[in-house]
C-alpha cells in the first residue's frame, strides 16, 4: 500500500515492465548458459509477464485515485536532470490528459498480457492452438502464438508495455521521443515473428510508415528545441541556451515564442513544424490517407497486440498533437483546425463505408477504428469544451471497445482458423455467451445509448455542431452506416442457419473471460457514468483550448 | 382557449426518491433472467412436460413479478401526483451527473408529469397484461427465458423513454427500445428472413434518429451559444449582446456548468438538455427566449421549423411514419406479444409522446406543425390502403397500426395535443386487443397466419371471437367503444385547424384537406378492420385440411422454420419433438385462459377509457356540464401550448360527429357485403382480375421497400465498394509505389554495400540471427533511402519557395 507515492507512481508504472523483461532475458540466457528446461523457462516468462504488467497496472490504478481532477496542473511530477549537456531530464507527471491514458494503457496491457497465456487442455483446445496433445505441431495449422518462442514473445510485450506507459507520463519532449521510438521495436517483432501469414509485409510496413513519421516528428522537435529559450532544470541549475521541457514550451508559447520564430525554408515557422508534428501523429491515429498500415498490421497481429494496437497505440496520435501541436503550437492550431476537422470527416464517413465492404472480420474491425478515431479529430478541431472532452472521452471509450473487439475476433478465430465472414452463420445457437458478449461490444462501438461508445459520439457531435455545422451533420450520417456494418456482420455471421461444421466448438472459456467480462463491466460503467473519466480530463483540456481560443 | 388563460411560471419540483423502482425493477427482471433463467430452465425443468415446467415457472414469475412491482410504484406514483395541486404535478428524482463539458450537462434522472404518468400507466399496466399473454403463448418456447428477458428489457427502455428528465435520458430510452425490438423481431434468429427484419428495425429507426441528433444540436445551440457569433449561418445576432451566454466557458462538474446558466427572472436560459429547463425559459416570454429563437434562422430557414421538422424525423422512424415506415410489417416476423407491446402499444408511440411532451416548442412554428400533421394524414390513409389487401392477419394489424399513428400525428401535429394522446390510449388498448386476438387465432389455427385459410372461428374461440369483435368495433369509430371519441376530436380539431403553414407559407386550407383525408382513411381502417373479422370469424373453417403437423409446438406458430433444437441453452432440456398434445388436431380450439383473460380485460379497457374523452358537446347537451373530457382537464397543464382552433356550431359538431359514424358505417356495411361469411370469393378474384394493375401496385405494398433497394441500399453498396477499391488499390497502390521506388534505391545501396561492408554486415547478422536478417534490410537500405528523401524534399521545397517568391 505504501509503495506508490506521488514521486514514484509513474515511474513504477512504466519500469515494472521493464524490469520483467530484464528477468526474462535472464531467463533466456540462463537457458542457453546453464540449461533450464524449456517448459520451465516459458512458464516462468508467463508468470513474470503477467506479474509486471499487473504491478504496471497496479500503479496506473493508484495514479489515477492519487489524481485530483479538480486541478488543472500537472501532477505526480518527478523530476531529474539526466543528460546535462543536452539538456535533457527525466521528467515524468499526468495531467488529466495523460492521466486517462496512462489508466487505460495499464488496463490494457495488463489485459493483452492475459490474453497472451495460452488456453487449452483438452484435447480440442489443443487443436485449436496448432498443437497435438503430446505437444507436437498440427501440421495443417501453424502453432499459436502462445506457444512459440514464449519468453522473447513476452519480454517484448513488457517492453513494449514500458514505451507506452513512458510515452504517456513524460514530459520532456526528447524522453517522450525515446519512449515513442522504444514502442516500436518491439511491436514490429511481435507482429512480424508472432503474426499470421502476411506476417512479415505487415510488421515491416507498420514499421516504415510508423518511422517516416518518427523521422519527421524528430525534425519538427530539434527545429522545436532550437527555437526555445533555456529554462531551469530539475537541479535548480540553468539549462544551456534551450529546453526540452514540455511544460516550459507551453509557457514559452503562450508568449508567442513560436508563433514569431524565424521561417524555415520561407514557411512559417509554426506551420511548417506543426505539419511536420502533425503528420508524424496522423499516421499513428491513423488518419485518412495515412491509415492504410492499420488494416494490414492488425490483421495480421496476434490477437493481444491488436488488443494493444487499437487499444493504445493509436491514442498516441491523437494525444501527441494535443500534448505537443495543441500546447505548444497554439497559432498553427488555430489555422489548422479546419483541415483537422475534413480529415475526421473524411475518417469518419469514408472508413465506415468501407468496412461496409469489408469479407474479413478483423480488417471491418481495424477500419471501425479508423472510423472511430475520426471522432476524436472532429470533437478537438472544433475547440469547444464538448468537442475536446468528447474527443479524449473517446480516446477512452474507444481503448476500452475496440480491444474488446479484437478478442472477440480472436475468440473466433482460436476456434476456426478463419475470419471471413460470410462463411460462418447461425453462431449464436453454438455459442451463446461468445454472441452476448460480440452484441454488448458491436452494440457498444456502434454508439447504443448506456455504452460506452455513446456519450463520446454525442459530445463531440454536440461540442462541432456549432463550429462545424456542415461537418458535424455528415459525420453523423455515420450512425447509420455504423449501425448497417455492424448489424450486417452480426447477421451474418450469428443469425440464420447454423454452418455445420461449426456445431462443435466450446464457448467461452476461463482465460477469455478474464480478458472479456472486464471489458464488458467498462462499457456498461462508461456509458451510464462517463464523468468518471471526464472529471479528471475535464479541467486540463478546457485550459488547453482557452490557450487557444481565449474567451 | 386563450392566450391569457393561465400564468406560467416555472415548474414547480416535488423530489421523488423511489422513482428509479420504476424502471428498476423490469431491468433487474431482466438481468436474472438473462444470466440464470436458462440455468433456471435448465435444474428445475421437467423433460416430460414441456409446457409450464418449474423452469419456465420461476422464469415467468420473476419477469411477470418485476412488471407488476413496476406497476405499483407507477400506481404509488400516480397518487403522490394526484395529491398534488394540479400546476404542482412534477416528481422529479436525479440519480448522479453522468457527463459534463461547459453547458452540456446531464443527469441521469427521472420526471413524472401528467403525460409521462400516463404512458407509465399504460407502459406496466398494458405491458404487464402482456406478459402474462406470453406465459400461455410462448409455453413451448425453448428459450422461454431468453424472450421473457428481452421483454422486461423492453419494458425498461420504454420506461426510461417516457421518464427521461432531458433528451439524453429519453435517448438512451428511445436507442434502448430500438435495441430490445431488434432482438425480439430476431428472437427465432435461424430463421434469415426473421433475423433480417430485426436488422432492417434497427437500421431504418438510424435514419430517424440521425434526423433526431440534429433536430437536437439545433435546438441546443440555437438557445444561444458560441455559433451565435458567425453571421453567415445564423441571423439575429441581438440575443447574443443582450444576453451573455458564455457556452463556450469550461465547466468541468454539473455545479460548475449551473453556474454558467445565465438568469433571467430567475430563470435559467441558454442551451440545456433538460425538458423543464426548456419549457421554462420558452413559455416564460420575460426571459426573451421565445422571442430569440422566433427570430433567429439558419440556412435561410425559420429555426423553429427546422428543429421542429428535424425531431419529426426522428419520430418518423420510430412511430413509423412516410417514408421510414417500411420497417414496422416487415417487425411482425417477432412474436405475437412483441407486436401488441412493442409495435402497438407502447414503442411506436414514442415518437407521438415526443411531439406531445415539445408541445410548446412545436406549438411555435405553424411549419413544422402543418409538416407534422401533413406527413400523418399521408401516412393514415397510404397505410390504410394497403391494409385493404393484406392477408397475412398480423400485417394487416401492422398497417393499421402505421395509418392510426399516422391519426396522432393529425392530432399532434395540429395542436390537439390531448386528443393525439388520447387517441394513443385508446389504440393502445385496442390495438393490443387485436394483435393478442390476432395471437390467439393463430395459436388456435395451428400457426396459420393467412386469413383465406381461417373462417368460422367464432364457434370455436368465442372469446377470442368477441374481444376481437370489441376492439374492431372500437377502431372503426362507432360510439359504443373508445376508438370513436379520440378519433372524432382528432379529425374535428384538423378541420377547424386554420393556423398550419408549410414552409413558411400559410396554409389555412390545410385542415380541412387533412379532416377529408382523415376521414377517407377512418372508412378505410372500418373496411379493413371489418374485413379483416369477417375473413377470420365468419363461414367455415378452410384451414386445417391441408396442414400438417408443424415440426414444433405453439411455440413457433408465426414462423415456417422451426429454430434449431441447438437455439440456446434451455433447449437441451427440452426436446423439440415434444407436442403438447392435441394442438394439431382439426379443428381450432379457444386458447388458455392466461390469453383469454388478458383479452377479456384488454377488450373491457378499449369500452371503458372512453369515459375520459367525453366530448364536451355532449356534456353540454346532456349534463349542461361544460367541463373539459377528464383527460384533457388531466393533461392540460403539461400540455399547456395554447393553439387557437376555429369554433363551430354545436350543430356543425354534431354533424361531423355524425359523419364520423357514417364513415364507419360505410366501411362496415362494405366489408359486410364482399366478406361476410366468405360467401363471394370468386367475384372478389373477378374484380381483382378486372383492377389487376391497381391491385398488384397496392398488394406489393406500392413497391416502396424496391424503391429504397434502388435509392438506399444499392448506392450505399456502390459507394462501399468503391472506397474500399480505392483504398486497395490507389491508396495501398501509392504506398506499394514508394516502397518499389525506396528498394530500387536499396538495390543499389545494396550493391554498394556488398562490395565496401559485406563481411562486417554478414558478421552482425551471423550474431543476431533471424534478427538481424530482418533488420539488414532496414539498416542497409531504408535509412539512406530516407536520407536522400529528406535531401530531395528539402531541394523540392526550396526551390517551390523560389519559384513563389
Amino acid at each position: 500500500m505504501y509503495l506508490f507515492t506521488d514521486g514514484n507512481v509513474l515511474s513504477l508504472a512504466t519500469f515494472f515492465p521493464l524490469a520483467g523483461a530484464v528477468l526474462i532475458v535472464l531467463l533466456m540466457i540462463g537457458r542457453a548458459m546453464a540449461g533450464l528446461g524449456k517448459q520451465l523457462v516459458d512458464q516462468a516468462s508467463r508468470w513474470i509477464a503477467l506479474i509486471t504488467s499487473g504491478l504496471s497496472m497496479a500503479a496506473a490504478i493508484a495514479a489515477w485515485s492519487m489524481f485530483d481532477g479538480t486541478n488543472p496542473a500537472v501532477q505526480l511530477v518527478y523530476k531529474a536532470v539526466w543528460i546535462r549537456d543536452f539538456n535533457v531530464e527525466y521528467f515524468v507527471g499526468a495531467d488529466g490528459l495523460s492521466i486517462s491514458m496512462i489508466l487505460l494503457s495499464g488496463l490494457i496491457s495488463f489485459i493483452a498480457t492475459i490474453a497472451s497465456m495460452p488456453w487449452w487442455g483438452s484435447h480440442q483446445a489443443n487443436q485449436m492452438a496448432g498443437m497435438h496433445d503430446d505437444g507436437h505441431d498440427d501440421p495443417h495449422h501453424p502453432k499459436h502464438f502462445s506457444v512459440r518462442m514464449v519468453p522473447g514473445y513476452m519480454a517484448m510485450l513488457l517492453l513494449l508495455q514500458t514505451g507506452m506507459m513512458g510515452t504517456f507520463a513524460s514530459l520532456d519532449m526528447f524522453l517522450f521521443y525515446v519512449f515513442w521510438e522504444v514502442m516500436l521495436l518491439p511491436m514490429y517483432f511481435l507482429i512480424g515473428v508472432w503474426g499470421g501469414p502476411r506476417k512479415e509485409y505487415a510488421a515491416i510496413k507498420f514499421f516504415l510508415y510508423t518511422l517516416a513519421g518518427s523521422v519527421l516528428m524528430l525534425l519538427a522537435i530539434i527545429a522545436i528545441y532550437y527555437t526555445s529559450l533555456p529554462a531551469l532544470l530539475a537541479d535548480g541549475s540553468m539549462s544551456k541556451l534551450h529546453t526540452f521541457n514540455i511544460l516550459e514550451l507551453t509557457r514559452q508559447a503562450q508568449s508567442g515564442l513560436f508563433a514569431g520564430a524565424a521561417p524555415i525554408l520561407g514557411f512559417a515557422f509554426s506551420k511548417i513544424v506543426f505539419i511536420g508534428l502533425f503528420i508524424g501523429f496522423a499516421i499513428k491515429i491513423p488518419m485518412f490517407p495515412f491509415h492504410t498500415w492499420l488494416p494490414d498490421a492488425h490483421v495480421e497481429a496476434p490477437t493481444p497486440i491488436s488488443v494493444i494496437l487499437a487499444g493504445v497505440l493509436l491514442k498516441m496520435g491523437i494525444y501527441g498533437i494535443l500534448r505537443f501541436n495543441y500546447a505548444i503550437l497554439p497559432d498553427a492550431t488555430a489555422w489548422a483546425a479546419n483541415a483537422i476537422a475534413i480529415f475526421g470527416v473524411i475518417n469518419i464517413i469514408y472508413a465506415a463505408f468501407v468496412c461496409l465492404a469489408q469479407k474479413d472480420l478483423k480488417k471491418l474491425i481495424a477500419y471501425s477504428s479508423v472510423s472511430h478515431m475520426g471522432f476524436s479529430l472532429l470533437g478537438m478541431a472544433a475547440m469547444t469544451p464538448q468537442g475536446i472532452s468528447g474527443a479524449v472521452l473517446n480516446l477512452f471509450t474507444h481503448g476500452i471497445i475496440s480491444p474488446m473487439l479484437f478478442l472477440i475476433v480472436g475468440v473466433i478465430y482460436d476456434r476456426a482458423h478463419h475470419r471471413e465472414i460470410e462463411k460462418f452463420g447461425g453462431l449464436a445457437g453454438v455459442l451463446p455467451e461468445y454472441s452476448a458478449i460480440m452484441g454488448l461490444a458491436f452494440f457498444a462501438s456502434l454508439g447504443l445509448p448506456g455504452l460506452a461508445g455513446f456519450v463520446s459520439e454525442f459530445m463531440v457531435f454536440s461540442g462541432a455542431f456549432p463550429v462545424f455545422t456542415t461537418y458535424t451533420i455528415i459525420s453523423a450520417t455515420s450512425v447509420i452506416i455504423t449501425a448497417a456494418y455492424y448489424l450486417w456482420a452480426i447477421h451474418r455471421m450469428f443469425l440464420g442457419k447454423l454452418n455445420p461444421a461449426y456445431a462443435g466448438y466450446p464457448d467461452l472459456v476461463w482465460r477469455e473471460r478474464l480478458t472479456l467480462y472486464p471489458l464488458a463491466a467498462f462499457c456498461i460503467v462508461l456509458g451510464v457514468y462517463p464523468q468518471m473519466i471526464l472529471s479528471a480530463v475535464n479541467g486540463s483540456l478546457h485550459a488547453l483550448i482557452r490557450n487557444i481560443h481565449p474567451l | 382557449m386563450g392566450h391569457e388563460s393561465t400564468q406560467l411560471v416555472p415548474v414547480v419540483v416535488t423530489h421523488a426518491t423511489w422513482l428509479w423502482l420504476i424502471p428498476l425493477f423490469p431491468l433487474v427482471g431482466a438481468t436474472i433472467n438473462a444470466l440464470l433463467g436458462w440455468k433456471l430452465q435448465a435444474m428445475f425443468g421437467e423433460p416430460g412436460k414441456m409446457k409450464g415446467g418449474r423452469g419456465k415457472q420461476l422464469v415467468h414469475s420473476i419477469a411477470v413479478a418485476a412488471m407488476m412491482a413496476s406497476f405499483a410504484v407507477a400506481a404509488y406514483s400516480f397518487v403522490q401526483l394526484k395529491g398534488l395541486p394540479a400546476e404542482e404535478r412534477f416528481l422529479q428524482q436525479t440519480l448522479w451527473n453522468m457527463f459534463t463539458a461547459g453547458r452540456l450537462s446531464v443527469d441521469l434522472a427521472f420526471s413524472l408529469d401528467q403525460l409521462s404518468m400516463l404512458m407509465v400507466l399504460v407502459i406496466t399496466g398494458i405491458g404487464t397484461l402482456i406478459h402474462v399473454f406470453s406465459i400461455g403463448y410462448m409455453a413451448e418456447e425453448p428459450a422461454y427465458w431468453r424472450f421473457f428477458s428481452y421483454l422486461n428489457l423492453f419494458v425498461f427502455a420504454m420506461l426510461l423513454l417516457v421518464m427521461g428528465d432531458n433528451f439524453a435520458v429519453m435517448f438512451f430510452g428511445w436507442e434502448g427500445v430500438g435495441l430490445a425490438s431488434y432482438l425480439l423481431i430476431a428472437f427465432w434468429y435461424t430463421d434469415p428472413e426473421k433475423a433480417a427484419a430485426g436488422m432492417k428495425a434497427f437500421v431504418v429507426n438510424r435514419f430517424g434518429d440521425f434526423g433526431f441528433i440534429i433536430g437536437l444540436m439545433l435546438l441546443f445551440w440555437g438557445l444561444g451559444g458560441a455559433w451565435q457569433a458567425r453571421p453567415g449561418l445564423v441571423r439575429n445576432l441581438d440575443y447574443v449582446a443582450s444576453v451573455e451566454m458564455n457556452s463556450n466557458a469550461g465547466a468541468s462538474t454539473a455545479a460548475e456548468s449551473e453556474a454558467l446558466a445565465p438568469r433571467v427572472h430567475g430563470v435559467k436560459v441558454g442551451p440545456t438538455m433538460n425538458f423543464r429547463e426548456l419549457r421554462d425559459q420558452v413559455v416564460i416570454e420575460a426571459t426573451g427566449v421565445k422571442e430569440h429563437l422566433a427570430g433567429t434562422t439558419v440556412w435561410g430557414v425559420s429555426l423553429l421549423t427546422l428543429i421542429g421538422m428535424l425531431l419529426f424525423v426522428g419520430a418518423m422512424g420510430k412511430s413509423a411514419q412516410i417514408p421510414l415506415f417500411v420497417w414496422l410489417p416487415d417487425a411482425m416476423a417477432g412474436p405475437t406479444p412483441v407486436s401488441a407491446l412493442i409495435h402497438a402499444a407502447t414503442m411506436v408511440t414514442a415518437g407521438v409522446y415526443m411531439v406531445a411532451r415539445l408541445n410548446f416548442l412545436f406549438v411555435m412554428s405553424p411549419s413544422a406543425m402543418g409538416w407534422v400533421a401533413l406527413i400523418g394524414a399521408l401516412t393514415a390513409i397510404f397505410a390504410a390502403t394497403i391494409g385493404f389487401f393484406q392477408y397475412d392477419i398480423k400485417k394487416v394489424l401492422a398497417y393499421s397500426t402505421v395509418s392510426q399513428l399516422g391519426f396522432m400525428f393529425i392530432g399532434v401535429g395540429t395542436g390537439a395535443y390531448w386528443a393525439g394522446v388520447y387517441h394513443l390510449l385508446t389504440h393502445a388498448f385496442f390495438k393490443a386487443t387485436l394483435f393478442l386476438g390476432s395471437g390467439s387465432v393463430i395459436l388456435g389455427c395451428h400457426h396459420e397466419q393467412d386469413m383465406r385459410k381461417m373462417g368460422g372461428l367464432k364457434k370455436h374461440m368465442p372469446i377470442t371471437r368477441w374481444t376481437y369483435l370489441i376492439a374492431t368495433v372500437a377502431i372503426a369509430g362507432f360510439p359504443v367503444a373508445n376508438g370513436f371519441y379520440s378519433k372524432d376530436e382528432i379529425l374535428w380539431k384538423a378541420f377547424t385547424s386554420h393556423h398550419l403553414a408549410l414552409f413558411g407559407v400559410p396554409t389555412p386550407w390545410l385542415g380541412p384537406l387533412i379532416y377529408v383525408v382523415g376521414l377517407i382513411a377512418a372508412t378505410g381502417t372500418s373496411f379493413y378492420m371489418y374485413r379483416s373479422y369477417y375473413m377470420t370469424f365468419t363461414g367455415e373453417y378452410r384451414g386445417g385440411g391441408d396442414h400438417h403437423a408443424a415440426p414444433a409446438g405453439i411455440a413457433h406458430t408465426d414462423h415456417h422454420a422451426a429454430p434449431a433444437a441447438t437455439a440456446d441453452h434451455g433447449a437441451h432440456a427440452a426436446p423439440a419433438d415434444d407436442h403438447g398434445g392435441g394442438h394439431h388436431g382439426g379443428t381450432p380450439r379457444e386458447s388458455p385462459w392466461q390469453i383469454t383473460l388478458v383479452l377479456a380485460i384488454l377488450a373491457a379497457g378499449s369500452v371503458l377509457t372512453l369515459f375520459l374523452g367525453i366530448p364536451v358537446l355532449w356534456q353540454h347537451t346532456f349534463a349542461h356540464a361544460s367541463t373539459a373530457p377528464l383527460l384533457e382537464h388531466w393533461l392540460e397543464p403539461v400540455l399547456s401550448a395554447k393553439v387557437e382552433f376555429g369554433h363551430g356550431t354545436p350543430a356543425m359538431e354534431w354533424l361531423f360527429q355524425g359523419l364520423g359514424v357514417l364513415a364507419a358505417t360505410v366501411g362496415f356495411v362494405a366489408a359486410r357485403a364482399v366478406y361476410k361469411d366468405n360467401k363471394n370469393e370468386a367475384a372478389l378474384k373477378a374484380m381483382i382480375e378486372r383492377w389487376k394493375g391497381v391491385w398488384t401496385v397496392v398488394y406489393n405494398k406500392y413497391y416502396v421497400d424496391e424503391l429504397y433497394e434502388v435509392i438506399v441500399l444499392r448506392p450505399a453498396a456502390r459507394v462501399a465498394s468503391a472506397f474500399s477499391w480505392f483504398d486497395g488499390r490507389i491508396l495501398d497502390g501509392l504506398v506499394h509505389a514508394v516502397a518499389a521506388v525506396t528498394k530500387a534505391f536499396a538495390n543499389l545501396d545494396g550493391a554498394i554495400d556488398k562490395y565496401v561492408v559485406d563481411g562486417a554486415v554478414n558478421g552482425l547478422a551471423s550474431v543476431i540471427g533471424w534478427a538481424g536478417g530482418a533488420l539488414r534490410h532496414l539498416q542497409t537500405g531504408r535509412i539512406q533511402t530516407y536520407l536522400y528523401g529528406a535531401l530531395g524534399g528539402a531541394l523540392v521545397v526550396v526551390l517551390v519557395n523560389f519559384l513563389i517568391s
